[in-house]
């Protein structure tokens, strides 16, 4: 039986856990709860490890494989250091759902069949939400419903292609496929959903900055990588997904550019650096599908370690807009350093792992001779570096002073970003630590002194760009619409024009139906008098005594008629 | 605050920024020249050619900018524009 249990359920059992426990026993198993589900999920071999039967269909609740360890490691590292950021200022429901949520990533890395993937993908979907809810206010309460409601429907569209494909195979097993029929092309929406592809891409910038300081740095993490680490099983080399990815490649960074809220623009940043793997995936050839893998593990780490430094200033100043920020590097050193060297390899500034994983990315479509591809990805690179790599740091940071003097970041939250930030220069000095984990063998270099080069000129030069261009990215107070207005506001008012149509056409009726009722009511009151309770001297027409000679009159017409009809 | 330049922080006073500009812009040129010892090698021909990465990754920017900032015409509003209804900006 152990061989079925996923190493999801450990911290399934520790969200369980964290609310009864309390005190330092709650602090251990936060802690510890991750780093047991990292051993765990380093003991499962290659292949399928159990079956079980379900509805005639062969579950495999455990498989394993490289690619699949690789994600689920760096889930369980995010859960860890998400833990250690959040375990002194999270309420406890917060970090019990963030765990489970998490778990349910890990459970979808090593889903060897549609059944057992759907199952934790729906758990995310529930969880993230709650996540989302745990903002507290009423902007995050209304974001988590347009938040569920997303996730519910690329559900139910992915529900839709998973039946289609079993029924078509006769098996839920996952297999890698190509978007061909209505079965398959459900599945990639119902994917895509959530790899906020577009045009839903919109769900992301909305929700994740309403959940609190200490959530959104979970909330980052898991769902679009979740959904990235799918593409990669189910749909590699699919053509489609290369437009996909560079249409939201080049979304992130203009809606990045027009953002005021802080971490809004590290939620369109994520739907930037999310398009650079969807991009990669449908390349599909070995080294793109490691560079998607790679920059899907390098990436959780770096933004997380940007929304930490985000969250640490919002916790210690209040405010999320450019606008009221500034200067804070006075006061916040280490969370300025760390934000940078989260905003440095965001950018794949050389000897940062944004560095050594996107180039891998690059590298596969020049080997591939998509001209267009590759230099739209390294005008993509050239803008990370301006929406993400200087603009974030520049006003949170410098710009000018805000007059704000606050507290640097406590002491969990600086180890936590300390953590990270380590771990993104590691991986830009010494990529070969990660290329070993990789899916497939890798022969890739990234320090070639051509490359280096090509980037330091690609990457400072935006710098230049950004400083000169200034006075163009004054910060408003403003938000940018999206296609989520078609919805928040074009279906709002069709929706109440109906209801007030509806409501006109109910009254016009409720007043027809009352007027008839009146009418039938006093037609029978006529003829068969009023109740009896109600005290009348008026009594019907049929309950009044008629003489005789009428009644015998009425008896002559009726017969006469009678005689009449039967002759006819 | 302060009212005097020389009293707040070292990185934000007018020399210190006039200093950084000049090591910048030094920088710039460096990457430029390095070009001269090692030879980026150019996938698709004209990204090999000397400064293609400055001038692509300037121009790339700009155009990214002056995009975003004809959008924004179009689609900012105010920041309370879905709490409200319809008000604009």
């Amino acid at each position: 039986m152990s061989e079925i249990l996923s190493p999801a359920l450990i911290l399934f059992a520790a969200a369980l856990l964290i609310g009864p426990a309390r005190g330092h026993w709650r602090t251990a198993i936060l802690l510890i709860a991750p780093l047991v589900t990292l051993w765990a999920v380093w003991q499962v071999p290659d292949g399928v490890i159990g079956t079980l039967s379900f509805l005639e269909y062969q579950i495999e609740p455990l498989e394993g494989s490289p690619l699949r360890r690789l994600f689920a490691t760096i889930f369980a590292l995010m859960a860890f250091g998400g833990g250690f950021y959040a375990f002194r200022h999270a309420r406890w429901y917060e970090l019990a759902t963030a765990y489970a949520y998490a778990a349910g990533a890990i459970g979808v890395s090593f889903a060897g069949d549609f059944i057992t993937l759907f199952v934790y993908w729906e758990l995310m979907a529930l969880f993230s939400t709650v996540v989302v809810w745990c903002g507290g206010t009423p902007a995050a309460r209304s974001a988590g419903i347009r938040y569920a409601i997303m996730h519910l429907l690329g559900g139910v569209i992915l529900m839709v292609g998973i039946v289609g494909v079993a029924l078509q195979t006769g098996s839920v097993d996952i297999q890698p496929m190509l978007a061909t029929d209505f079965s398959t092309w459900m599945v990639l929406i119902g994917i895509l959903f959530n790899a906020a592809a577009p045009p839903i891409s919109s769900w992301l910038a909305d929700a994740y900055p309403e959940s609190s300081p200490t959530g959104s740095v979970f909330i980052s993490a898991f769902t679009t990588k979740a959904a990235v680490f799918a593409l990669i099983l189910i749909f590699p080399g699919e053509p489609v997904l290369i437009g996909v990815g560079l249409y939201m490649v080049m979304y992130g960074i203009i809606y990045a550019l027009l953002e005021n809220d802080v971490r809004r623009i590290l939620a369109y940043s994520i739907v930037n650096q999310v398009g650079f793997m969807v991009c990669a995936v449908g390349i599909g050839t070995e080294l793109a599908l490691n560079g998607a893998a790679a920059h899907a593990f390098a990436h959780i780490i770096y933004k997380a370690l940007l929304i930490m430094s985000a969250g640490v200033v919002i916790i210690r100043t209040g405010e999320n807009k450019c606008t009221n920020l500034g200067g804070l590097f006075r006061t916040m050193p280490l969370t300025a350093v760390c934000g940078i060297v989260g905003a440095l390899a965001i950018s794949g500034f050389p000897l940062t792992s944004g560095f050594t994983t996107k180039t891998m990315i690059s590298q596969a479509a020049a080997t591939e001779g998509l001209v267009a591809v590759y230099f739209l990805l390294a005008a993509a690179s050239a803008g990370v570096f301006l929406h993400a790599g200087i603009k974030f740091p520049w006003f949170v940071f410098f710009q000018r002073d805000s007059g704000l003097r606050p507290r640097d970041a406590p002491w969990n939250m600086a180890a936590a970003m300390v953590f990270f930030a380590t771990l993104c220069i590691l991986i830009g000095v010494f990529p070969e630590a990660l290329y070993r984990f990789l899916p497939y063998p890798v022969t890739y270099q990234a320090y070639v002194a051509g490359k280096v080069i090509f980037y330091l000129q690609l990457l400072l030069f935006s710098g230049l760009a950004f400083f000169l261009l200034l006075p163009l990215m004054r910060r408003t107070r403003t938000i940018s619409l999206d296609t989520d207005w078609l919805w928040r506001v074009v279906l709002l008012r069709i929706a109440n024009a109906v209801s007030t149509v509806l409501l006109a056409l109910g009254t016009k009726f409720a007043t027809l139906a009352s007027g008839l009722l009146g009418s039938l009511r006093s037609l029978s009151e006529r003829y068969f008098g009023q109740l009896a309770s109600e005290e009348s001297g008026r009594r019907g027409v049929f309950a009044r005594d008629w003489p005789i000679g009428v009644t015998a009159l009425w008896i002559a017409v009726l017969l006469t008629a009678y005689v009449f009809i039967y002759y006819i | 605050m302060t009212d005097r330049p020389e009293n707040d922080h070292w990185l934000v006073r007018p020399t210190t920024i006039r200093l950084l500009w000049w090591v910048f812009c030094i920088v710039l040129a460096l990457t430029v020249i390095a070009q001269f010892g090692f030879s980026v090698k150019g996938y698709f021909g004209v990204d090999g050619w000397i400064g293609f990465g400055a001038v692509f990754g300037f121009f790339a920017c700009l155009v990214m900018v002056l995009v975003a900032k004809g959008l924004g015409l179009i689609l900012k509003r105010g920041e309370r524009y879905y709490d409200d209804g319809d008000s604009d900006v």
